[in-house]
């Protein structure tokens, strides 16, 4: 099978104060379509760094991602984020629902981003997968920590997305809503045929995943 | 297009979650005060120049010595205008023993074309038909005059007696009460009678030779007016002279000017402020748009769509609130009209649509002008803070950022300032104010005073430490709210305590015992007794100043005549006999604006000849005629010519009403030629028979009556005076946005802080000292700046718009310092009040 996400040498740096601070080093690894993969990793380990690479969220100081076989950072910021919208989904520890719009009008936005006229009806369904039927129309302050990560996972899913991206998804959450959402997660994944990957320390989810990175430093183990 | 469609939904969304609300007042105050005082100065202009044309009777009039070509008319009437003929010309009125020299104006039906003769009897007499629209109340009959005030006291006449004009005699049938169509100047001395042009001929007075002022008065619409005037001034011959009402009346020239510019003003500062507001609304939707920016950027979207996105939601909430401020602007003009008397009473037209649309361009531009490039930077947001929080926001290209704002308000300036000049000065002054108190509440709150006072005062109690604390570290963020607040105060403190000061300062201008009578013609050996005369009526003694007629002939030796100039005024000018004067000082309503007034040496050298004569030349005429200062110039006096340098150029206040010269001369120039006097005086009303005694006694003397024109100014004064509080109400609104917006950009930092401190185990009370301590500071700050500000901006009003000395009273500084405590205070209080009593998670979770 022909790796869907593969990184090769990626290398962050960043200044601190005046000095050079590097916090991924040289990382090089493949997943193949449809695999799981869990980084772990504490702390500032460089875990949410890479994530970002991975999904083009920024730019490396060396190295290169490609995505579907598409080298990530030869395209432009707006190439970038047309890629993401055709092949990506996101779900973040602090679920990243726009405020201002219900749970339905948050999970109908990427689809609308892309022009769909069924953004609706779409989005209805995308919910009630998720179990949320009877809560559309509500704001996400009046939700649930674990009610917006269903949203935040109903909007990732609702594009049928190749890739997912999951940043710590249960780390705002308690541990019995938290396992609740990675079940949820898990199997939409299975059922859509995605390729997860995940960033977590929680080493039991990790194991849960087909393949396991771990960083140390930056570095890959 | 989806990506509308998206915006329309969005806009929606976020119209619901309450986040455009501070935009859209921003927006709809600018609009509506910048279309409330369009439309509302459009029809005060209406009113004034309604009020003004009655002056003249016309809204053009073509004057000359000899007969009109008929073909002036045609081509008025071709355009569709009213036109009506009169002719003046001095002339003995007799009644029994008695003579007295008068203004005869002979006119013809539809006289006159612009205001009211009012007469009593209201009904003379078989009066003959009215012709026309908006004309008089008819003209006196065949056989039939009308006289003023002036002519009854004097020959002692009463309506229905019988007077001699020329060969005729002829029934006075009404005496006139309100006249109109005077010309202010030396030949409109006399007593004034009208009467019907058919008589003139049997008058016997129209003869060859005769000194006749022939006059072609037109009126219509404005623009076939204007057009027409265009028209004719490349076709007039050297004695005809083309006026309307501001060539006709320098006084009311001014007045008109400067309630012009201060309507103008006003609306700069709605839309300064306005802009303000935009700005600052502009840059909190921007902070709280930045996760929604970047999780759209996570999900796919590009930049130009989140660009587009925004920029379509800014533009339908910018046409929402323009057609509901014009609609504001709209309704609030006719409010402010019903409260305007004479406004309400002069049966305006509507007003037009133009400064609607000018208004609605205007605030498009505000909108985008000031919320453009916060909007781009929306476009730049890394998508990168979905999953770093702490990443801000993009940093802004501030120079092109304030750049497009400072343009957009210079193009604004300039297009309702209505002149450059005053335009960048006030850009320019605004400009620099903002950027100095800028600087300054900078470096207060950085350290130099509050730092200090943080750390040193040992006995600080714990909360104002904090406080002080807090307003170092987020010093820039509080120093521009300081300047917001301080240019929302400003604009309260001016339209509060500023304008009373300045519209009484200028109406003092006129006070109340302004000259009402001009004495010309005084010979040299009448002074004495003319000085006599007063001494005996217990009037003040007058200022007599001499008047010499002299003709220019030569500017720096090059002869000038009518052929010199191709302007029909500057031909006019040198054609005639100028008035010049001598004196030692120059007159206190006067301004000097280049070169230096003489001191006095003598007026002989020691070896008996003339000192070096000076002259003083008025800045207008010097202009017309292209004199600089150090030219030399050549009159002719009685055939002697003297020449001298011109040292000095004045300012003339023509509506101060008192005697005014275009050049003055040094005393030794002029005093050996002969000389008349002429003066100006305050005569009360019950002593209106001294004036008629002083004409009796000094035959030859002329006393001009310029009361109707001092009521005139002064009622336009107090219409401009009603007029600008009503306007100066928006800008007041306009103010309080910016404070409101001023106070909203800061509300979600302190809220989140508040949270924070709260779950840290601060209680309310301290929270409530916090913030009102933090409050105090900040508006005692921007009360300080604002009244500062406020009595810069009284001091360049008074100097340049209104041309009267300004004197701020000490009571601003401690209103604005006591005033910013208290609105900051109290509005901060009421926005952050529930942070002390809500339950910490309760505001995190908002």
């Amino acid at each position: 099978m022909a790796a869907i996400v593969q990184a090769v040498e990626l290398t962050k740096q960043v200044l601190s104060g005046d000095q050079p601070l590097t916090i991924l080093h040289h990382a090089s690894f493949a997943v193949e379509a449809g695999e799981s993969l869990a980084i772990l990793g504490a702390s500032g380990s460089g875990k949410s760094t890479l994530l970002g690479l991975l999904a083009g969220l920024d730019v490396p100081s060396s190295g290169s991602v490609l995505l579907n076989g598409m080298d990530l950072f030869a395209l432009d910021e707006d190439g970038r984020a047309r890629l993401r919208g055709e092949l990506a989904g996101f779900v973040f520890q602090s679920f990243q629902l726009l405020p201002a719009l219900s749970a339905l009008e948050n999970v109908m936005l990427p689809l609308e981003l892309r022009g769909a006229a069924d953004a609706y009806a779409r989005a209805e369904v995308s919910l009630r997968q998720v179990g949320l039927s009877a809560r559309v129309h509500h704001l996400p302050k009046h939700l649930s920590g674990g009610e917006q990560q269903r949203v935040a996972l109903a909007r990732a899913f609702v594009t049928q997305p190749k890739i997912l991206f999951a940043d710590e998804p249960t780390g705002n959450l308690d541990a019995a809503t938290g396992s609740q959402i990675i079940e949820l997660m898990l199997e939409l994944n299975r059922a859509q045929g995605t390729t997860l990957i995940l960033v977590t320390h929680d080493e039991a989810l990790a194991r849960r995943c087909r393949k396991q990175l771990r960083l140390v430093a930056g570095r890959v183990e | 297009m989806n990506l509308l469609r998206l915006s329309l939904n969005l806009l929606r969304r976020d119209w619901r979650a309450g986040e455009w609300r501070v935009l859209l007042l921003a927006l709809v105050l600018a609009v509506g005060s910048l279309a409330t005082v369009g439309l509302f100065a459009d029809r005060v202009r209406q009113a004034l120049q309604q009020e003004a044309t009655s002056l003249i009777g016309a809204d053009l009039r073509i004057t000359s010595t000899r007969p009109l070509p008929s073909v002036y008319r045609n081509s008025a009437q071709a355009r569709g205008l009213q036109t009506v003929e009169s002719r003046s010309f001095l002339s003995m009125v007799s009644f029994r023993e008695q003579t007295l020299l008068s203004e005869i104006q002979a006119v013809e039906a539809g006289y006159p074309l612009r205001g009211k003769i009012v007469i009593d009897p209201p009904s003379p007499p078989a009066p003959l038909p009215l012709a026309g629209e908006g004309s008089s109340g008819g003209i006196p009959a065949p056989g039939t005059v009308w006289a003023d005030d002036r002519l009854l006291r004097r020959l002692e006449v009463r309506v229905g007696d019988e007077v001699n004009i020329g060969t005729q005699r002829f029934v006075v049938a009404a005496r006139i009460v309100k006249d109109i169509d005077q010309s202010v100047g030396f030949s409109s001395f006399a007593p004034r009678v009208l009467m019907n042009v058919q008589d003139l001929a049997a008058t016997g007075l129209q003869q060859e030779g005769s000194r006749i002022t022939y006059r072609l008065m037109v009126a219509g619409e404005a623009a076939q007016v204007a057009a027409l005037r265009d028209e004719l001034k490349a076709k007039l011959s050297g004695n005809e002279r083309l006026e309307d009402v501001r060539d006709a009346r320098p006084e009311i020239r001014s007045a008109l000017e400067r309630a012009e510019h201060f309507l103008g003003l006003a609306a700069l500062t709605a839309a300064i402020l306005a802009g303000a507001a935009i700005l600052l609304a502009a840059r909190r939707f921007v902070q709280r748009h930045l996760d929604t920016c970047a999780v759209m950027r996570c999900l796919g979207a590009q930049q130009g769509q989140v660009l587009r996105l925004f920029l379509y939601q800014f533009l339908m909430l910018g046409l929402f609130a323009v057609l509901l401020g014009c609609a504001l602007g709209y309704a609030t003009q006719a409010v402010l009209i019903s409260f305007v008397e004479v406004m309400r009473d002069s049966a305006l037209p509507q007003p037009g649509v133009l400064p609607a649309i000018k208004a609605a361009a205007s605030g498009f531009a505000l909108l985008l002008g000031f919320a453009f490039l916060p909007l781009l930077q929306l476009r730049k947001v890394s998508p990168l803070r979905v999953l770093r929080r702490e990443l801000g926001a993009p940093q802004p290209n501030i120079l092109l950022a304030y750049g497009l704002a400072v343009l957009v308000l210079a193009a604004l300036f300039l297009w309702h300032a209505g002149s450059l000049e005053l335009g960048f000065a006030v850009l320019a002054g605004l400009l620099a104010g903002l950027a100095v108190f800028g600087g300054l509440a900078w470096l207060i709150l950085r350290g130099l005073v509050l730092r200090g006072l943080g750390r040193y005062v040992p006995d600080l109690a714990s909360h104002w430490r904090h406080a002080l604390n807090n307003l170092v570290r987020h010093v820039r963020n509080n120093a521009l709210q300081v300047v917001a607040l301080a240019l929302g105060g400003m604009a309260l403190l001016l339209l509060t305590l500023v304008r009373g000061d300045l519209l009484q300062g200028w109406q003092d201008k006129l006070p109340p015992d302004a000259p009402n009578r001009f004495v010309v013609n005084i010979q040299p050996d009448q002074m004495q007794p003319v000085l006599d005369f007063f001494a005996r009526e217990r009037l003040p003694p007058p200022q007599l100043q001499p008047m010499v007629r002299g003709r220019l002939v030569a500017i720096n030796d090059i002869p000038v005549n009518g052929d010199s100039y191709p302007e029909p005024r500057a031909r006019g000018l040198v054609e005639r006999e100028f008035n010049l004067s001598y004196m030692e000082r120059m007159p206190e309503w006067n301004e000097l604006v280049q070169g230096e007034w003489w001191q006095v040496r003598g007026l002989r050298t020691e070896d008996g000849g003339l000192n070096g004569g000076e002259l003083s030349v008025e800045e207008g005429i010097a202009r017309t005629l292209g004199i600089y200062l150090g030219d030399m110039l050549t009159y002719d006096v009685g055939a002697t010519p003297f020449t001298a340098r011109v040292t000095s150029l004045r300012k003339v206040q023509w509506d101060s009403m008192r005697a005014n010269f275009f050049v003055i001369a040094t005393p030794e120039l002029l005093s050996d030629f002969p000389a008349s006097y002429l003066t100006s005086f305050y005569l009360p009303p019950d002593k209106v028979r001294a004036g008629d005694a002083l004409a009796r006694e000094f035959p030859n003397v002329l006393v001009i009556d310029t009361g109707a024109i001092i009521a005139q100014v002064r009622h336009i004064m107090d219409q401009i005076t009603q007029v600008m509080g009503a306007v100066f109400l928006f800008t007041l609104l306009s103010g309080f946005a910016v404070l409101y917006a001023a106070l909203l950009a800061t509300q979600d930092e302190r809220t989140f802080e508040a949270a924070v401190l709260r779950t840290l185990g601060a209680d309310g009370r301290y929270l409530r000292r916090l913030h009102l301590a933090e409050f105090t500071v900040l508006g005692g700050l921007s009360g300080l700046f604002a009244a500062a500000g406020a009595v810069l901006l009284g001091w360049v009003l008074a100097r340049f718009v209104l041309e009267i000395p300004y004197q701020s009273s000490a009571v601003i500084w401690p209103i604005g310092v006591l005033g910013g405590i208290a609105t900051v205070a109290l509005a901060g209080w009421l926005g952050t009040r529930r942070l002390s009593v809500l339950p910490p998670l309760a505001i995190l979770r908002e």
